[in-house]
């Protein structure tokens, strides 16, 4: 029986990161989650399901976001979460976590100068925070395993 | 007005826009797009835009608000060099179509984005293969005068970078 892993990024930059390493999860059954209707199709990537798009400035929109990744949890039950950003994948991570999953916050490759404020956070609860700057490793626990750049 | 049923845009054989402008959706980018308008009417540059909520809306060059989904691959396969802000996206879909791409960062202290973060991701990345960073106006009507040396990044190149992050993931994802 193949793990489940639910792999969440907003759409733009934090979605073609995911899309490069989910050349990393063909030993899984995936489902992925983004923001912006039409991305999984452009990417190749299936079966996926949208969710609402949120950020800290707006926290109806986050209410929204927050439900919507409760209800993907739920129903998909995964062993692992995996997000590239932004808030929708950290609060994916935090639901998971508290459910059991194994969760990994792979932090954008835009953050070349300290971590982001998601991953951060992400650092005092996740499995594993993942920078993809050797310069920044150990920077709030994370490590350094390449980078998509 | 197009006739019903003529396509939008007529194809017209042996035109192509050599320049693709690109400064994502989010937020405006004024100074990038009014420098490449300053620089396509004196140099008379071919170039196709998408200027996103920027108010300045170019003079010289045809543009759009935010470019189709569907519009995506015509526009990045058919230029020959992107002009972009320091978005990582942008930087990505830039390989990915094999083009050199320009990187002009926007500045927080200009009131262009929240933090300085894309001068930073510009000091990582100048250097690498198939990037060059415009720090300036003039770097960027220098790079601009000189787009036909620019060289995108190798399938190399951009494998070599990615290649072993992913192969590390897959094995750490493996043994969870």
């Amino acid at each position: 029986m193949r793990k489940r892993l639910l792999a969440v990024a907003s759409g733009g930059g934090h979605w073609e990161q995911l899309a490069i390493i989910s050349q990393s999860f063909d030993k899984f059954d995936v489902l992925y989650a983004t923001t912006l209707p039409g991305l999984p199709e452009k990417s190749g990537l299936a079966p996926s399901v949208l969710v609402t798009d949120a950020n800290r400035d707006r926290p109806l929109q986050m209410l929204l976001c927050a439900k919507d990744i409760a209800g993907v949890i739920l129903k998909f039950r995964p062993n692992i979460i995996i997000s590239t950003g932004a808030a929708p994948g950290f609060i994916a991570l935090l639901f998971g976590k508290m459910l059991g999953a194994k969760v990994i916050w792979v932090d954008s490759v835009a953050n070349s100068e300290q971590l982001s404020l998601s991953g951060k956070l992400a650092s005092r609860f996740a499995d594993r925070v993942l920078t993809q700057w050797q310069h920044l490793a150990g920077q709030s626990k994370s490590q350094y395993m390449g980078g998509v750049l | 007005m197009a006739a019903p049923g003529w396509p939008k845009q007529i194809p017209i054989h042996g035109w192509r826009p050599l320049i693709l402008l690109t400064v994502g959706t989010q937020l405006p980018f004024d100074r990038l797009v009014s420098a490449l308008d300053d620089l396509t009417g004196r140099f008379g540059l071919d170039v196709y835009g998408q200027v996103g909520i920027s108010t300045v809306k170019p003079k010289n060059f045809p543009s759009v608000q935010n470019i189709a989904a569907q519009d995506f691959d015509q526009k990045f396969r058919s230029a020959d060099v992107i002009v972009a802000h320091a978005g990582i996206g942008t930087v990505l879909s830039a390989q990915k179509y094999r083009k050199p791409i320009i990187l002009f960062p926007r500045k927080a202290s200009l009131g262009e984005h929240r933090n300085e973060h894309q001068t930073a991701t510009c000091n990582q990345l100048e250097n690498r293969p198939g990037i060059y960073v415009a720090w300036t106006e003039s770097d960027l009507e220098r790079l601009v005068a000189d787009r036909a040396s620019l060289k995108a990044a190798s399938t190399d190149d951009v494998a070599a970078g990615r290649g072993s992050f992913v192969s590390n993931l897959r094995d750490y994802l493996e043994q969870l």
